[in-house]
C-alpha cells in the first residue's frame, strides 16, 4: 500500500504467483518494511488491538450464529442453550458479549488519541472520516447485536432506538414501520436485525481496509506531530511495531479476560435475563454504556426532533473536525491551551456518560444540558477559536530529535493513562448501576457465598438442600424451565450420580406425544427432560396468582440486582463482587414483615416485604421454620432455607460457573507469562533501534 | 534466521525469541480447541440420543417398522421362516462382506432383525422387502441387501450396520 515493493520471493512457485498477483509484495511493503515513526507511544497500539477485536467479534459471532435461532419465540431460549449445552458455549458467548464492550472501549481510546495528537489534520482528513464511518457502523452493529438475545432490555432498547426515527418530519411513522416490518417491534424486526448484524461487521472490515490504506498513504502521525523526513525518523514495521503491538495486545487481553472469566455480567443489564415482554416496560431503560453520552444528549433537549438531531449531530460533528480545528500544530503536546481543554472535554464526555445512566429528572437534567452545550461548544466554538488565538510551543525539528529530547516524560504518561483507564472503568459500570442506585429502600445485606470470588465453588450440600427446598416449596408456583434433570449429574452441579438424576427425573410426570394414535400422554420423566412448569401458560399462572405471574426461577439470580452506588461499584470491579442477585433473592425470602409500617397502605392481596421494590409483593411468605426437613442436620430455619435455595438458583442460572472460573485461572497464568515474555522481547528488539 | 554459530551456542536473545514464539504458538493452538469443539453435538443433543425402548408386539411376522434413534432410521423386521432360512443358508465366504446371520441377530431371537436403515454406499434409505433377495433395495444407486441386511449386489461396500441393542424382555428391545 506504499508504492511498488522490491520484494522478490526466491522460491520459483512463489515467484510464479507473485508475477501474476503481487500479494506477497503488498504484504511485505505494508506490514514488514513499512516505515513507522520511531517515537510512537503505547496509545498507538490500539489500532492493532482494534483489528484484533474485529477479528474476535467476527469469529465468535459466526460461531454463535451456528447455534442461535432468530425467532421471537426461540431466540432467548437458544441463547440460554448456547450457554448451557454447547461445548464452550458459555465461553464463546462471554467473549462476544464482553468483546463488544472491549471493542468500544478500545475505539474510544483510539479516537481520543487521534483527537489529542491531531491525527485528523491534513493530510489525514479522509483517514479520519473513514474512522468516523467505522464508528457509526460499529454503533449500528452493536445496537442490533444487543437486540438478538431478545431479553427485556433488547426489546425495549430496540423499541426506543427505532422510535428515534419517528422524529423525522412527515415520513417518521412510515420509516419506523419500515424498520420494524410490522406495527411494533416483533419477529420480523428480530429477523432483519440478525441479518444486518451478520452483514455489518464485514462492511466494517471493508472500511477498515480503506482506513489502513489511507493510513499507509499518508503515513502514521506520531506524538510529536511532525512528519517523518529521513530514515532516522522511522523504523521498519516488522519487527519494531509488530512486537510492540503484540505486547499491547497481550496487556489488553489480560483486561479482556478479567471480564470474560470473572465479571461476565458486570457490563450487562440484569433486565436482559428476563425474556422480552411487550406488555411490560422495565423501570429504567438504559442503553449499553458505550451509547450513554449520546443518550444523555438526546434526553437533555426537551424537543423530540431537536433531541434526535443533536444526538446524531454529536457524532457527525466529528467528521468535520479537520476543518473546525485550523491550528497548524498537530500535537496537543505543544499546544498549552488545547491540551487543557482536551482533558476538560474528556471529563465532559465521561460526565455525559454518567448522566446517561441516571434517571432523567431534577439536577441530572440541568447538568446534562450544561454538558451538552459544552460538548458542542468544544467543537464549534473552542477549537476554531483556539486555532486563532493560541500560541503553540515550538515543535521538534524531527522525530529523531523528539526521541533524543525525551527523558522523564514516561511516568507522567503512565499516570495519566492509569487515571484515564480508571475513570473510563467507572463510566463502564456507571451505566448499569446508575439508575438502580437511585431507587432507595434498604439494601440487601451482602452475604458470604461459597461461590463468590475468583476460585469460588458451589457448596454441594447447599445445592442438594436447595433443590429440596425448590422441589417442596417453590416448584408449586415457579418453573425452572431451562434446567434439565440430566444437569443434576453434571460436573459443577449438586454432585448427583447419573442414576440418582434418572431416579429423580422418574418421580416427575412429563407430557409427551403424540403417540401412534395421535394422543398426548404422560410418562415418567427422563434425564433429558426439563423441569416441568407448574402452569401450562402465562395466563394460567397469572389467573392462579392474583394477577402476578410467578417468574421462572432458572435465571432469577442473574435477572435481579440492586444498585451498589458510587464508589462501591468501582471497587466491585476489582474485588469481583457480583452477587447482587443472590443477595437480593436471599434477602427477599427473609424480608417479610407481618405488619406494614405505619403510614404504608398495603394493596389488597399483597404482602409487605422490606426488600421488594415498592414493598408490596403478591407472593405470600413462602418459607417458615421447620417447613422442609433436612436429612444432613442443617438447621431447618428460614435463614438456612433461603441461603440454600439461593445457592441452588445461582447454580441453575449459571451451571458452568465453576468451569468458567477454573479456565479463567489457567488463562490468566498463561497470559501473564506471555505478557512478561513479550515485554522482554520487545525490549530486546527495541534495544537495536537505539 | 539463525546463523550456524548461534544455532550451536544459542544466545540469550535467541532463547527469549524462541520461548516467546513457542508460548504464543501454544496459546494459539489452545484457543483453536473451543472453536472446533463447539461444532460437536451439544449436551441436549447427546441427552436426546439416550437409549429408546421399542415394543415388538405389534409387529406381525413378515412385517417391519421403522423407528428413529439419534436421528437415524432403524428397521426392525419380524422375519418369516423362509427369510431366516435364506439368511442362514448362504455360503458366508461368497458374500462381499462376509458375516454369518448369527452375528447379526441376537441368539434365540432369530426372527428379529434390527439394522440401521442407512445405505452404506452414500446414505440413502433402502426400501424394505424389495430387491432380488427379499431384503432391502436402495433406489439411489441400486444396492441390494438380503434378509440379514447384508450387501449382495451394487456399489455399497458393506452390510447394513446393526445398532447396539438388547432384549429387555421377549417382546421389548432397548436400542442404544
Ligand atoms: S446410496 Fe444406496 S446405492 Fe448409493
Amino acid at each position: 500500500m506504499s508504492g511498488p515493493s522490491d520484494f522478490q520471493p526466491t522460491n520459483p512457485a512463489l515467484k510464479w504467483i507473485e508475477r501474476r498477483l503481487p500479494i506477497m509484495g503488498l504484504m511485505h511493503s505494508s506490514f514488514v518494511v513499512y516505515p513507522t515513526p520511531r517515537n510512537l507511544n503505547y496509545w498507538w497500539t490500539f489500532g492493532a488491538i482494534l483489528s484484533l477485536m474485529l477479528g474476535v467479534q467476527i469469529l465468535t459471532g459466526v460461531i454463535l450464529a451456528m447455534h442461535y435461532t432468530p425467532h421471537a419465540d426461540l431466540a432467548f431460549k437458544s441463547v440460554e442453550l448456547i450457554v448451557r449445552d454447547v461445548n464452550y458455549g458459555w465461553l464463546l458467548r462471554n467473549i462476544h458479549a464482553c468483546g463488544a464492550s472491549m471493542f468500544f472501549f478500545a475505539v474510544y481510546i483510539h479516537m481520543f488519541r487521534g483527537l489529542y495528537y491531531g491525527s485528523y489534520k491534513e493530510p489525514r482528513e479522509v483517514l479520519w472520516i473513514l474512522g468516523v464511518i467505522i464508528y457509526l457502523l460499529m454503533m449500528a452493529t452493536g445496537f442490533m447485536g444487543y437486540v438478538l438475545p431478545w431479553g427485556q432490555m433488547s426489546f425495549w432498547g430496540a423499541t426506543v432506538i427505532t422510535n428515534l426515527f419517528s422524529a423525522v418530519p412527515y415520513f417518521g411513522e412510515s420509516i419506523v414501520t419500515l424498520l420494524w416490518g410490522g406495527y411494533s417491534v416483533g419477529n420480523p424486526t428480530l429477523n432483519r436485525f440478525f441479518s444486518l448484524h451478520y452483514l455489518l461487521p464485514f462492511v466494517i472490515a471493508g472500511v477498515v481496509v480503506l482506513h489502513v490504506w489511507a493510513l499507509h498513504v499518508a503515513g502514521q502521525n506520531n506524538p510529536a506531530g511532525v512528519e517523518a523526513k529521513t530514515e532516522k525518523d522511522t523504523v521498519p514495521f516488522t519487527p519494531y511495531a509488530t512486537i510492540k503491538d503484540a505486547f499491547g495486545v497481550s496487556c489488553f487481553l489480560l483486561f479482556f479476560a478479567w471480564f470474560i472469566f470473572y465479571m461476565p455480567n458486570y457490563l450487562g443489564d440484569p433486565e436482559n435475563y428476563i425474556p422480552a415482554n411487550p406488555a411490560v416496560t422495565p423501570a429504567h431503560i438504559v442503553p449499553e454504556w458505550y451509547y450513554l453520552p449520546f443518550y444523555a444528549i438526546l434526553r437533555s433537549i426537551p424537543n423530540k426532533l431537536a433531541g434526535v438531531v443533536a444526538m446524531f449531530g454529536a457524532i457527525v460533528v466529528l467528521a468535520f473536525l479537520p476543518w473546525l480545528d485550523n491550528a497548524r500544530t498537530r500535537s496537543s503536546k505543544y499546544r498549552p491551551l488545547a491540551k487543557q481543554f482536551f482533558w476538560m472535554f474528556v471529563v465532559v464526555c465521561i460526565g455525559l456518560g454518567y448522566l446517561g445512566a441516571q434517571p432523567p429528572e431534577g439536577i441530572y437534567v440541568i447538568v446534562g444540558r450544561i454538558l451538552t452545550a459544552l460538548y458542542f461548544a468544544y467543537f464549534l466554538i473552542l477549537l476554531p477559536l483556539l486555532s486563532q488565538i493560541e500560541k503553540p510551543r515550538p515543535v521538534p525539528n524531527s522525530i529523531a530529535d523528539d526521541v533524543l529530547a525525551k527523558s522523564g516524560g514516561k511516568s507522567a504518561t503512565m499516570a495519566s493513562a492509569a487515571i484515564a483507564l480508571l475513570v473510563a472503568g467507572g463510566l463502564l459500570l456507571g451505566g448499569a448501576d446508575g439508575a438502580r442506585a437511585a431507587e432507595g429502600g434498604p439494601k440487601p445485606p451482602a452475604q458470604k457465598w461459597s461461590f463468590s470470588g475468583p476460585v469460588g465453588t458451589f457448596d454441594r450440600g447447599a445445592l442438594q438442600r436447595g433443590l429440596k427446598v425448590y422441589k417442596e416449596v417453590c416448584s408449586s408456583c415457579h418453573g425452572l424451565s431451562f434446567v434439565a434433570f440430566r444437569n443434576l449429574a453434571e460436573p459443577g452441579g449438586p454432585g448427583y450420580s447419573v442414576a440418582q438424576a434418572a431416579a429423580f427425573a422418574s418421580d416427575y410426570k412429563v407430557k409427551d406425544g403424540p403417540n401412534d394414535a395421535g394422543d398426548m400422554f404422560e410418562r415418567p420423566g427422563r434425564p433429558a427432560d426439563y423441569f416441568p412448569s407448574p402452569f401450562p401458560n402465562e395466563q394460567a399462572a397469572r389467573a392462579a396468582n392474583g394477577g402476578a405471574a410467578p417468574p421462572d426461577l432458572s435465571l432469577i439470580t442473574k435477572a435481579r440486582s440492586y444498585g451498589r452506588g458510587f464508589p462501591l461499584f468501582l471497587i466491585d470491579f476489582f474485588t469481583q463482587y457480583q452477587e447482587q442477585g443472590p443477595d437480593y433473592v436471599a434477602a427477599l425470602l427473609q424480608g417479610y414483615e407481618d405488619n406494614a409500617p405505619a403510614g404504608f397502605t398495603l394493596p389488597e392481596g399483597s404482602y409487605y416485604n422490606k426488600y421488594f421494590p415498592g414493598h408490596a409483593i403478591k407472593m405470600p411468605k413462602p418459607l417458615n421454620d421447620g417447613q422442609v426437613t433436612y436429612d444432613d442436620g442443617s438447621p431447618a430455619t428460614v435463614a438456612q432455607y433461603s441461603k440454600d435455595v439461593t445457592t441452588f438458583l445461582m447454580w441453575t442460572a449459571e451451571p458452568h460457573m465453576e468451569a468458567r472460573k477454573a479456565l479463567g485461572l489457567q488463562v490468566f497464568v498463561f497470559l501473564i507469562l506471555l505478557t512478561i515474555l513479550l515485554y522482554f522481547t520487545k525490549k530486546k528488539v527495541w534495544a537495536n533501534a537505539h | 534466521m539463525t546463523t550456524a554459530s548461534s544455532a550451536d551456542h544459542p544466545t540469550r536473545r535467541d532463547f527469549l525469541y524462541v520461548a516467546t514464539g513457542a508460548v504464543a504458538a501454544v496459546g494459539a493452538a489452545a484457543t483453536v480447541w473451543p472453536l472446533v469443539s463447539q461444532m460437536n453435538p451439544d449436551a441436549s443433543t447427546i441427552a436426546a440420543g439416550a437409549p429408546i425402548e421399542v415394543d415388538l408386539t405389534p409387529i406381525a411376522e413378515g412385517q417391519d417398522i421403522k423407528v428413529f434413534w439419534r436421528g437415524k432410521p432403524i428397521y426392525i423386521s419380524h422375519r418369516t421362516k423362509k427369510q431366516i432360512e435364506a439368511a442362514q443358508n448362504v455360503p458366508v465366504a461368497s458374500l462381499p462382506d462376509p458375516q454369518p446371520d448369527s452375528a447379526r441377530v441376537k441368539a434365540g431371537h432369530d426372527q428379529w432383525l434390527v439394522v440401521v436403515g442407512i445405505c452404506t454406499h452414500l446414505g440413502c434409505i433402502p426400501i424394505a422387502h424389495e430387491g432380488a433377495y427379499d431384503g432391502f433395495f436402495c433406489p439411489c444407486h441400486g444396492s441390494v441387501y438380503d434378509t440379514s441386511g447384508r450387501i449382495r449386489q451394487g456399489p455399497a461396500p458393506s452390510n447394513l450396520p446393526v445398532p447396539p441393542y438388547t432384549f429387555v424382555s421377549d417382546t421389548k428391545i432397548q436400542i442404544g
